[in-house]
This record gives C-alpha cells, structure tokens and sequence, in this order.
C-alpha cells in the first residue's frame, strides 16, 4: 500500500533528488521537536537545561487539578473557537460557492487580504474595539443602548472572538474547496427528486463536503490551543492556555521537561484529530 | 507494515540520540565566578550588547557612553525580568554582556554561574553607592550586582475617580464595589503574591506551606474582581481611565503622573517590599573590561543623576542623590523616599529550588 | 444558483463586516494624533510622519524583509528538489508525511523544539537561526503545494527530452520548471508571506539583538495601546493590497505571454 514505486533507477534519482532536502528537514524540524517532546521525560537541570534521572514525575505533575484545568479550559476555548468559526464560515463558504466565478475570486481574496496585515496588529485592534472605553463601548454608551460599558475585553469572550478573527479564513477556504468538489449534478438531482434547499444541503453537500469541513476544524482548532498570545493580550493574564504554559514553564520557571510535557500532551491532540480526519475522508470518498 | 516498521526505527534511533545528548549538555559551575579585568586591553575595540528595559535609560545613552568611554552599545529591551532570565538561561551566549535584572535574578544567575563577581578595582564608583547597598539580602557586599534603581511597590491610582485614599493592600485584594472590574496587579510571581503576603502580616520571602496556602486562597478570591493582571500597561490602562486602583512599581507609576497628575502613588500601611534593579555582567561575555567600564560610567554621580531625572526612578547612588532638584520629590512624591523609608521595607531574595513554589502559585491563582 | 436573500447570505455579509472591522478601527486610528489610542485627538498624519523615524521598527522591517527573501529562496529550492524526488521515486506516505508534518505541528512546539535543540549545541541565536527555523517551516508548505501539482504532469514529456538528448539539467530548467510555475509562485508567495508575518518561532530562535518586525510589534503592544501600531498595521495592508494587485498583473502578462 505504501511501498515505494517506479524503477530502480528513477528510485535512486529520487533519492538523489530528495535527500539533501530531507535531511536538511530531519535536523532542523524532525529531530527538534521529537527531542523536545522527549524531554518530558527527564528531570529539569537547576538553572534550566535537562539532565537524568529518567522520570515519569513530569506526567504526574501534570494530573494536578490546576494542570488539567488549563488543559481543559484550552479544550473548551479552542472547541468554542472552531465552533464559532464552523457557524460563521459554512455558511459564508456555501455563499461563495454559489456565486460566479468572478465574484468567487474577488471574495476570496477579500477573505485572505486581512490574513496579510500582521496577526499581531489586527489581534491588538481588538484590545481598541472591546475596551471598556474602546470604540463599541463608546458607541453603545452614545446612542443610550447601554449605561455602563459592557465588559468584553480581558475574558474568555475576547479570546475566543480574538482567534475567530484569526482563523476565520482557515475554517472559509478548506470548506469552500470542498463544496467546489461536490458534483453539482447531485445537488441538482437531489432537488429535481424533490428535496428542499435544506434537506438536499443537509443529505448531499455537507456529507460530501465533510472532509474539508473536518480540515476547517482541524485548521482552527489545533492553533487556538497552541496560542499564547491572544490570551495573553486579550485575555488580561486571566485565562491560561496550554501555550501559556508551555511558554511560561520553558522561559520563565526554565522547567524544560515540564514544559516539554505539556507539548507533548498538544501534540498528541493534534495527531488523534488528524486520524479521524483522514477516516472520515477515506470514507467519504469510498461513498462518493 | 514497512513503512511503519521503518517510521518506528528511525523514530528510536531519534529519540535516542536525542536523550544522550539532551542529558550530556547539561550543568554549568555554581557559584559566581570572579574575573580579573585586563588593564591593557583597549575597550574601545569591545561592543557591549544590553538588555534593559524599555524607557527605563535616557534616550541618547549609547551615544553618551560612546562620547565618554569610547565604547559602541546596543541596547535590547525586556518587558520582565522573566523574559530576560528566559533568554539568559536558554543558552551558554545568549550573545548579551550586560543585563538589568532586579536583586533576586541577579542572586539566581549568580548561584548558576552565569554572572561574575566584579572586579572592584574597575569599578571604582561603587563608593557612591548608600551604605546600606552592601547590606541588601540578596548580594551582601555587593559582589555580582551594581544596583541600577531601587523602591518599593505599592498602590498607583487615579484620585479623581475613585471617592476614598487607598491604604491598605485590601483596598486591592478585596476592592469596594465602586472599584471592582477597574483594578490591575503585577503578574510576576513574587509580585503577584505580595500584596496576600503583606496583607496577611507574612513574609514576601515565606516558603512556609500554611503561609503559601492562605496567600492563594485569597489572591483567587481577588481574581474575579480584577480587571486584568499586568506588568506593562498599566500606566496606560489608568490614564484612559479603563483601571482606577493597580498594583505597580513606585517608579512606573510616574510615567502615568507624567500624563495625568490625579495619579497618585501609595505604599500600604502594612508594608511593601524593597527592590532594586541591578547591572550584571555575564560570564559568557567576551567584553568583560567594556562591562566594567560601562558600570563604573553608570555610577559616576552626574551620570547616575541624569538617569534618576530621566526615568523618574530613585537611584541608590549618595553622591547623585545629593545633587537632586528637591522639587522633583513634589511632583513625583517616589523621589523624595529616603534609603531609610526603603529599607522599612523588605528584600526579596532569590529561593532556589523553591522558587517554584511561587511560579506554581501563579499558575493556580491566574488560571483559576 | 439561487441568488435569494437567504441565511447564508447573511452570515456572509457579517463574516465580511467581522473581518474587516478591526481593519477599518486601525486605519482609522492611524489618523488620531493623540498618543494613546482610547482618546481620539484629531485627525492628522502625525503619527505617519513620525514613524520613519522609529529606528526600531525601521531595522525591525529590513529584517524581516532580509529573513523572508532568504527563506523564500531557500525553501524553494529545498522544497521543490524534495518533491522532484519523492515524485520521482513514487514515494509512499511516511514520506510525504515527513516532509509536511512541519506545516501542521503546532507552531510552538516547532519553535521550542528548535530552541533546545540549537541550545544543546551551543549553536548561537541569530537572524541565522531564525533564517533556518523558518526555512525548515516553510519548505513544508512548499512542498505540499508543488507535490501536489508534479504528480499531474505527464512525465512522458520529460522524459521525450531525456531521450532525445538533453541534460539532466537541460530538462529540468527547460521543461519541469516551466510546468511547475503555478505551483512554484503560489509556494513563493506562501513562504514570503508565512515568514513576514511569523511571530511565534521567531520569538524563541531570535537572537537579542536583532528583532524581526513581528517581535518589535510585540513588545510595542505590551506597553499598551500607542498609534504607531496602527499606522504600521495600515502600511502593511497598503503594501499587501498593491502586491496583490501587482501579482495580478503580472499574471495576466505572462499569460498573454
């Protein structure tokens, strides 16, 4: 199933081809993160750094109740964020998908665009818009909606709308890919048969077009948990993530192995919903 | 299937030289090395790279120093002291020959090796300092560390928009209604636990585990009424008026009264802390005599003088002291503590391996 | 196609309103001559003027400019040699796993890793390390979007001018690269973009005296909300909007070519 193929001497070209390159990636992305995730297992040096023992004190550590809370609550968060995003991007994708072709382009690069102002720069524009004296506020107290300024900025809230922001455009294209894939003919058949708007999208266009939806999930949901720094700026220090304590225990308690841990345990995520993602697909497109 | 097979070979053979060579690189000397400063070499050949915090040195100092000592710098900011420890403990060089770091750090970096104890000969300005500098807990004698600025933390607020004078660390910790959703504190670790410490009548230095266990109980009790926990913006955050009541650095509370003079700056009646920020030389740098220079450059009394102008920050220095416009300490009420009123308060030191108990604290009470 | 008002169109109009929001607030208070950007002073181009000449974001640019050119054009040539292989040899799955994982693995974890591992070799950080870190990053990408494309070229073509004669390089540079174009601008253009915009891996292989824009911007932040941030958060989407349109055009000249 997974053999290599071709002849001999295409083979070796290939690896002639390839293995500079190869290499080149096993030294500076393979081995890094495998040694780092290994880590877990070794006991922190003084001052930072690793050394032996060998340990499994690191993963016990990590059962502690404040431990698991961020794990969850980065669970929690991230879910709420992909969700967020599945709500607003279906949606949005299925609209794109419908128009011509011409409009399909403008809207698509009008979805990218933001993505090319620093994440940094429209992540801190929200720090204006949801201030207890930023804009919204301000306009809400304006017109009489409201007397006193909605708190918004400096809660979970903000840091899921902040990485909705920022990940919108990851959940929109995978999924409108998809719906580009979907054979019209079927859609159109399902309709001819009878079938609502709504029922033929609910049996025809979103099962097949699982798979991208799973990719837009996964896009989405596997940066928020690793993300720091929209908690961190839009949080107000008040809501801990996982990549606020992998980067707190890596650079200011310099506990490696246990910062390591926590890596390890975000990695792991990432590979459980890859799989499903790929059984799904496989499936569908043995379905199709 | 081979593929597997092969994916489980070469991910063993990874790991285990991942594991050998992670265990082996570990480990540096304990204990503050000296270093001999060479009087032949020529500084001005030697660049010296710093990292300070931001707005916390006069604009023009680099070319200053290069007019006065002939000696190129680049200054490189840090927000907290963590993230500079971080970049200094990540590796060997971390290509920094001068850092600022408050006493505990320095006290930490010098127990790991990663600091020198100073020539004293070449840095004959360590005479101006107070008296008292040689006696502070977390580098008696003054060995590794140059004290840069000292004080104290307490209370900094907008007296117009608040209808009482804070006095206590309560005022915070169980803040009035009037308050609640408008107040910041410091969100490293042993700043964060202050104000429960002091409020509490214990030591900021406790590793007692009763102690530590009440303090977070009520630092979490707190947690809901904060606004946000921050080190950096605090200052911005009450002059547009979002927070009326933050935990904050004596100093840093200036440059909000800088722009908003109903700013005002308290210390608690059950006491704060004495800080102060040092200059330390790093072992691994390789312009150890440029270090020297510049540090004795920094203690020089006009010089040292100038920076307590420039940022609004107390300085330990008696010569530069003396010659300070008194009308500073009106408008900036910090200026006019005396060493005295500072050491009412008390030194946080470094805890060694127990400081993780105050990072974890941390972790519990701002995740909570 | 239904072109009734219906929900989706809703939501999409407020997807769009969503995403350009923010955007409009940073242009807009690029304008505010007030330092702090929660007072609105007055319209002005203050802040534009003084920008220039903000030594730190300046140098911050160049860098990152520096850094995504030499990334651009390392993970090119990295990437598009390893997919020309691994096309090559049919290879299976692990291979084509291997070489895109680093797109997929959680930015953080692709940073400390580096971290570590260029802090057990003693290997200084730099511009250099992060050249490297954000090479093996983005050769990842490349990979993915130009194997996706070599394995729909006839190889009968190139295999046609092996036959008749021509070197290996001949044929590389004459026939595969010529098919490989589209793929290669979209990888070219994916790589840039990645690296200028890249904080996170930066931020732990960067050396201290040497910070990429991203990384200025950060600790701009940090102190709180000040203008500069926004005028350069509106250059930056001016430059991108024109390179776009740029992009465009040369696609329609080479077309017509």
């Amino acid at each position: 199933m997974n053999k290599s193929g071709g002849s001999k001497s295409s083979r070796q070209l290939g690896w002639f081809w390839s293995l500079p390159g190869l290499i080149f990636l096993g030294v500076f992305a393979a081995f890094p993160v495998i040694s780092m995730l290994l880590m877990s297992v070794l006991t922190a040096g003084r001052f930072g750094g690793v050394t032996t023992p060998f340990t499994l004190d690191n993963f016990v550590r990590a059962t502690d109740q404040t431990f698991l809370k961020v794990i969850l609550t980065s669970i929690l968060i991230a879910a709420a964020t992909a969700i967020l995003s599945l709500l607003i991007g279906f949606p949005t994708a299925l609209f794109i998908s419908r128009l011509t072709r011409k409009w399909q382009i403008i809207l698509i690069i009008a979805i990218i665009l933001p993505y090319w102002t620093n994440f940094l720069v429209r992540t801190y524009a929200w720090l204006v818009l949801l201030n207890n004296e930023g804009i919204i506020n301000k306009f809400l107290r304006n017109i009489g909606l409201i007397s006193q300024p909605i708190e918004m900025l400096y809660t979970p809230f903000a840091v899921i709308i902040g990485m909705t922001y920022l990940y919108l455009p990851l959940m929109i294209l995978p999924i409108y890919a998809a719906l580009e894939k979907v054979d019209k003919n079927l859609v159109e058949a399902s309709l001819d048969l009878g079938s609502s708007a709504w029922k033929s999208l609910r049996t025809v266009s979103i099962p097949l077009a699982m798979p991208g939806i799973l990719i837009g999930l996964i896009f989405v949901f596997v940066p928020s948990m690793g993300n720091f720094v929209v908690p961190e700026l839009l949080g107000g220090g008040k809501t801990v993530m996982i990549g606020n304590l992998v980067r707190d225990q890596f650079l200011k308690a310099r506990d490696w192995p246990f910062g390591a841990t926590f890596a390890l345990v975000l990695t792991i995520i990432l590979i459980i919903l890859i799989s499903i993602q790929s059984r799904v697909s496989r499936k569908v497109n043995i379905n199709a | 299937m081979a593929t597997v097979r092969k994916f489980k070979f070469s991910a063993t053979v990874v790991a285990a030289a991942a594991l050998v060579l992670a265990a082996c690189s570990s480990g540096s000397s304990d204990e503050a090395s000296s270093a001999s400063v060479d009087p032949n070499v020529d500084i001005t050949t030697q660049k010296l790279v710093i990292s300070n915090w931001a707005g916390y040195y006069p604009e023009d100092l680099a070319a200053k120093v290069k007019e006065a000592i002939g000696v190129d710098i680049t200054i490189t900011n840090h927000a907290t002291n963590e993230e500079v420890m971080g970049k200094l403990t990540a590796s060997d060089d971390s290509g920094i020959d001068v850092a600022f770091v408050s006493g505990q750090y320095a006290q930490a970096l010098a127990s790991a090796g990663k600091i020198i104890n100073f020539d004293k000969a070449a840095i004959p300005n360590l005479a101006n300092l107070y008296p008292e500098v040689a006696d502070l807990a977390y580098d008696k004698g003054t060995n590794y560390s140059a004290p840069y600025a000292w004080g104290t933390t307490g209370i900094c607020y907008r007296s117009d928009l608040i209808d009482f004078t804070p006095t206590s660390w309560n005022d915070l910790l169980n803040p009035k209604d009037s308050v609640k959703g408008k107040t910041t504190m410091l969100a490293t670790e042993r700043w964060l636990a202050l104000p429960a410490m002091k409020a509490l009548g214990f030591s900021v230095n406790t590793t007692n585990a009763d102690e530590i266990a009440k303090a977070k109980e009520q630092l979490i009790a707190t947690k809901p009424t904060l606004l946000a926990y921050d080190d950096t913006a605090f200052y911005t955050k009450l002059v547009s008026g979002e927070a009326v009541l933050t935990e904050a650095w004596d100093g840093w509370c200036n440059y909000g009264i800088a722009e908003n003079p109903n700013i005002k700056f308290v210390i608690p009646n059950e006491g704060s802390d004495l800080w102060a920020d040092t200059m330390v030389i790093l072992s691994s740098s390789k312009n150890k005599e440029a270090a020297h220079a510049f540090i004795n450059y920094i203690l020089q009394p006009d010089v040292h003088a100038w920076v307590a102008n420039n940022i609004l920050y107390k300085v330990p220095n008696k010569a530069a002291t003396e010659t300070l416009d008194p009308a500073l300490a009106t408008s900036y009420p910090n200026m006019g503590l005396t060493p005295a009123d500072l050491l009412k308060g008390e030194v946080v030191v470094d805890l060694g391996a127990d400081s993780r108990i105050y990072t974890d604290l941390a972790t519990e009470v701002t995740s909570s | 196609m239904p072109k009734k008002i219906n929900l989706s169109t809703i939501v999409a109009i407020f997807a769009l309103i969503f995403l350009y929001l923010p955007i409009t607030a940073v242009v807009g208070l690029s304008f505010n001559t007030s330092s702090n950007s929660l007072i609105w002073k007055g319209f002005g181009f203050d802040w534009y003027k003084n920008i220039w000449s903000n030594e730190a974001i300046v140098q911050g640019f160049q860098r990152t400019l520096f850094v995504a050119i030499v990334t651009t054009i390392l993970s090119l040539v990295i990437g598009t040699t390893i997919s020309i292989g691994l096309n090559k040899m049919k290879a299976g799955g692990f291979l084509r796993t291997f070489s895109t994982a680093p797109a997929i693995v959680p930015d953080l974890v692709l940073a400390i890793g580096l971290l570590t591992t260029f802090s057990m070799f003693s290997f200084n950080l730099s511009l250099l390390t992060v050249i490297i870190a954000h090479t093996a990053f983005c050769t990842a990408f490349v990979v993915a979007v130009v194997l996706a494309r070599i394995g729909l070229i006839d190889p009968s073509i190139e295999e046609a001018s092996t036959d008749l004669g021509a070197s290996a390089t001949k044929t590389l540079f004459k026939i595969t690269i010529p098919q490989l174009m589209p793929s290669l601008t979209a990888g070219a253009v994916l790589s840039f973009t990645l690296s200028m915009d890249e904080f996170v891996i930066a931020f732990f292989t960067n050396g201290p005296e040497t910070p990429t824009l991203p990384m200025v911007i950060y600790s701009m932040i940090r102190f709180g909300v000040t203008p500069e941030i926004n005028v350069l958060g509106t250059l930056l989407l001016l430059v991108s909007f024109v390179g776009v349109i740029f992009a465009q055009r040369i696609g329609k000249v080479a077309d017509s070519i």
